[in-house]
């Protein structure tokens, strides 16, 4: 990890968003284990890097597009915790009314069009955000996510090759998390790098380390620079972990099956971008240890904050049922 | 009889077709482990050829499926959610469906399709929609939606032997619910209603959860005076209109029941055959009863009221008596 280059602010910014979703998903882990969430959740917790440091990349117009797994998503580029939190208790102060839940969080205010549940459902539709940039000329870029199990979706292999085609202003962020539900990466694809798909596009397929924050700024910003000058769509593999469970609440539910090694697990558990990025800042002397422990404890109370904002949160009105039907 | 949960049911029926047959096998993402409970314990049993977990690519899979198919074999192509059967339509409805037919009967396409239907479990809208009713729109394949352990057990063998396409719904609402399994082997027929409840007054039709729906109503009914008959119709696609048309025949009055989007509905179809072929017979107009007109919401509150209720079912039933 090194920010050679890189504005010690950019630095300080990319480090409070990886400490914002890890705050706001350890509390989110812990009211589900309480039975206080409807619904399923899927934490982000272990790849906050990779949000963190494409979304830092990128303005406020440019877009991105989520996934089931897409709180840290809609933190990384500006989400609010109030809103998110009432959204996941489906209440009516949610982003979505409490008509979304946990894997349909939008916030289209900060360019964030939405998370998806469906595999693979998110690449098409950023593909067409980056159209109409493209038409209207405009400098946005559109970003998707997706997972390592979706690369493996014909959604991946079309979408990547209409944007190629059209040349439009797209980046493809692979979070690779080594596993897709409960098959790991390398039983689903016989390729080690997910990014040499793009070669079959024409389109660059670059690896980053998906535990550095400060590494994936650094690729990201590089694609979107490129995207912003008309040079066309990238695909990045950012190589992470999947530090827990696919779902919460997913060993009571597999009744004492497991499919991870207590060594991978360790070893996926070991690589962790907050403690990495938190170490070096101190080291750096980037931030003093009284603003880390301070920062902390202001994204601690905010998400207190959301939590309690959202238990008071009414539960939507059944006539809610029948608005925001038709345009 | 012993009685077992639905869950248990389902994965004696794969068991046990998969034993007697060595060309049954099981198709899909993570059924070894068992995204649903119904497939544990088949890979101890039956192991790699038997059982393949499969990446993420459901028009693939699908279509692997339907491949292996004319090819012999007799798939089951597990896609999880009934939604993801949207990334596999092409192969379902262009080929599974058309095939026999468009290519002179030279061939069959004897496979099933096994994904949850519809809601229930505060999941938001892709995860659960219900899409029965896309595929009995569909000419030449079947679907199949239990309501009960017994019926899910004896519905799947008998789907698994049928030399058609056979879309076999299951509901994550019921998994829990217990029912009379024999331990001798069973079929149930593709295309028999079952009468749950016998009663003179009017006809509530259903299947799959919403036959608990209708029962639930009928009792409140019942201590209202009025004796509802409850038909669970189990198959959709061919479906028994002639025990619905029987029992239209003695009550005179009928309502569907469906937890489905209305338009085009399962119920849409059973009302409208009611209207067409017992018209004179009905003494009230037919009502229908489904989901609201609207995508599933996430919130509990809201899935709920988006559902039909005992209470709108008595309500429909109101309607026809007044
Ligand atoms: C089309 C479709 N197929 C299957 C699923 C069920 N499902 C939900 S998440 C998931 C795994 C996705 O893996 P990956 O893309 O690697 O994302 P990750 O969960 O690892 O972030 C699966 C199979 C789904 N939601 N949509
Ligand atoms: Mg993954």
């Amino acid at each position: 990890m090194h920010h050679q280059g890189m504005p010690v602010d950019v630095v300080i910014d990319i480090y409070t968003r990886v400490l914002r979703i890890r705050r706001f998903e350890e509390e989110v882990g812990r009211l589900f284990r309480q039975g206080q969430l409807p619904g399923f959740v899927h934490l982000y917790i272990g790849e906050e890097a990779v949000a963190a440091g494409v979304c830092a990349a990128l303005t406020d117009e440019d877009t991105i597009v989520s996934t089931h797994r897409g709180h840290g998503h809609v933190i990384a580029k500006g989400g609010d915790f109030k809103r998110m939190m009432a959204e996941l208790f489906g209440k009516a102060g949610g982003y979505c009314k409490g008509k979304g839940g946990s894997m349909h969080i939008a916030d289209f205010d900060i360019g964030m069009l939405g998370a998806i549940g469906i595999v693979g459902g998110g690449m098409p539709i950023a593909v067409g955000a980056g159209l109409s940039a493209w038409y209207t000329d405009s400098d946005r870029v559109s970003v998707c996510f997706f997972g390592d199990g979706a690369a493996n979706e014909g959604s991946f292999h079309e979408s990547l090759n209409l944007a190629s085609t059209l040349t439009l202003p797209v980046i493809f962020v692979c979070e690779n998390n080594q596993y897709g539900e409960f098959t790991p990466a390398r039983q689903a694809m016989n390729i080690s790098d997910i990014a040499d798909r793009a070669v079959g596009y024409g389109i660059p397929g670059l690896v980053a380390d998906g535990v550095d924050a400060l590494e994936i700024y650094r690729v990201a910003l590089a694609a979107v620079e490129r995207a912003r000058a008309g040079g066309g769509p990238t695909l990045i593999e950012a190589k992470t972990h999947r530090r827990g469970s696919h779902a919460e609440g997913e060993e009571a539910f597999l009744g004492g099956q497991t499919y991870r090694d207590e060594t991978e697990l360790a070893a996926a558990q070991a690589k962790d971008p907050l403690l990495l990025l938190h170490t070096y800042v101190s080291e750096n002397e980037i931030l003093p240890a009284e603003l880390l422990e301070a920062l902390d404890g202001e994204i601690t109370a905010s998400v207190q904050e959301a939590v309690a904002a959202a238990r008071e949160s009414p539960e939507p009105e059944i006539a809610a049922l029948y608005e925001d039907l038709w345009a | 009889m012993p009685r077992k949960t639905y869950v248990a049911a389902i994965q004696e029926a794969l068991a046990e077709e998969m034993r007697r047959d060595p060309s049954v096998f099981l198709i899909g993402e993570d059924v070894r482990i068992g995204v649903f409970p119904s497939t544990r314990g088949l890979y101890a049993e039956f192991g790699d050829k038997r059982v393949i977990d499969t990446p993420i690519s459901e028009l693939a899979v699908a279509g692997a499926g339907i491949g292996a198919a004319i090819t012999g074999l007799r798939p089951i192509v597990d896609l999880m959610f009934g939604t993801f059967l949207y990334l596999a339509f092409d192969q379902i409805a262009n080929q599974a469906g058309a095939m026999r037919y468009m290519y002179g009967g030279q061939t069959k396409a004897s496979l099933v399709f096994m994904v949850q239907n519809g809601a229930g479990s505060s999941a938001g809208h892709h995860h659960s929609q219900a899409v029965h009713q896309f595929f009995m729109n569909m000419p030449q394949i079947k679907v199949i939606l239990p309501s009960s352990p017994y019926d899910g057990k004896g519905l799947l063998k008998s789907a698994i032997r049928d030399d058609n396409p056979v879309l076999f719904l299951h509901s994550l609402s019921l998994g829990g619910k217990r029912s009379e399994v024999p331990t001798e082997e069973y079929l149930i027929p593709i295309g028999l209603a079952d009468v749950k409840r016998a009663g003179s007054d009017v006809t509530i039709c259903a299947a799959g959860p919403a036959v608990h729906t209708a029962l639930a109503a009928a009792k409140t009914l019942a201590s209202a005076g009025v004796d509802a008959e409850v038909i669970d119709l189990r198959s959709l696609s061919p479906w028994d209109k002639g025990a619905v048309l029987e029992s239209v025949a003695k009550t005179g009055r009928f309502v569907a029941v469906d937890e489905s989007f209305p338009t085009c509905s399962a119920a849409s179809e059973w009302a409208a055959t009611v209207a067409e072929e017992a018209f004179h017979q009905l003494k009230a107009p037919v009502q229908r009863v489904t989901n609201k007109d609207v995508p599933m919401p996430f919130s509990p509150v809201l899935e709920k009221a988006a559902l039909p209720s005992a209470d709108d079912v008595i309500a429909a039933v109101q309607r026809t008596l007044s």
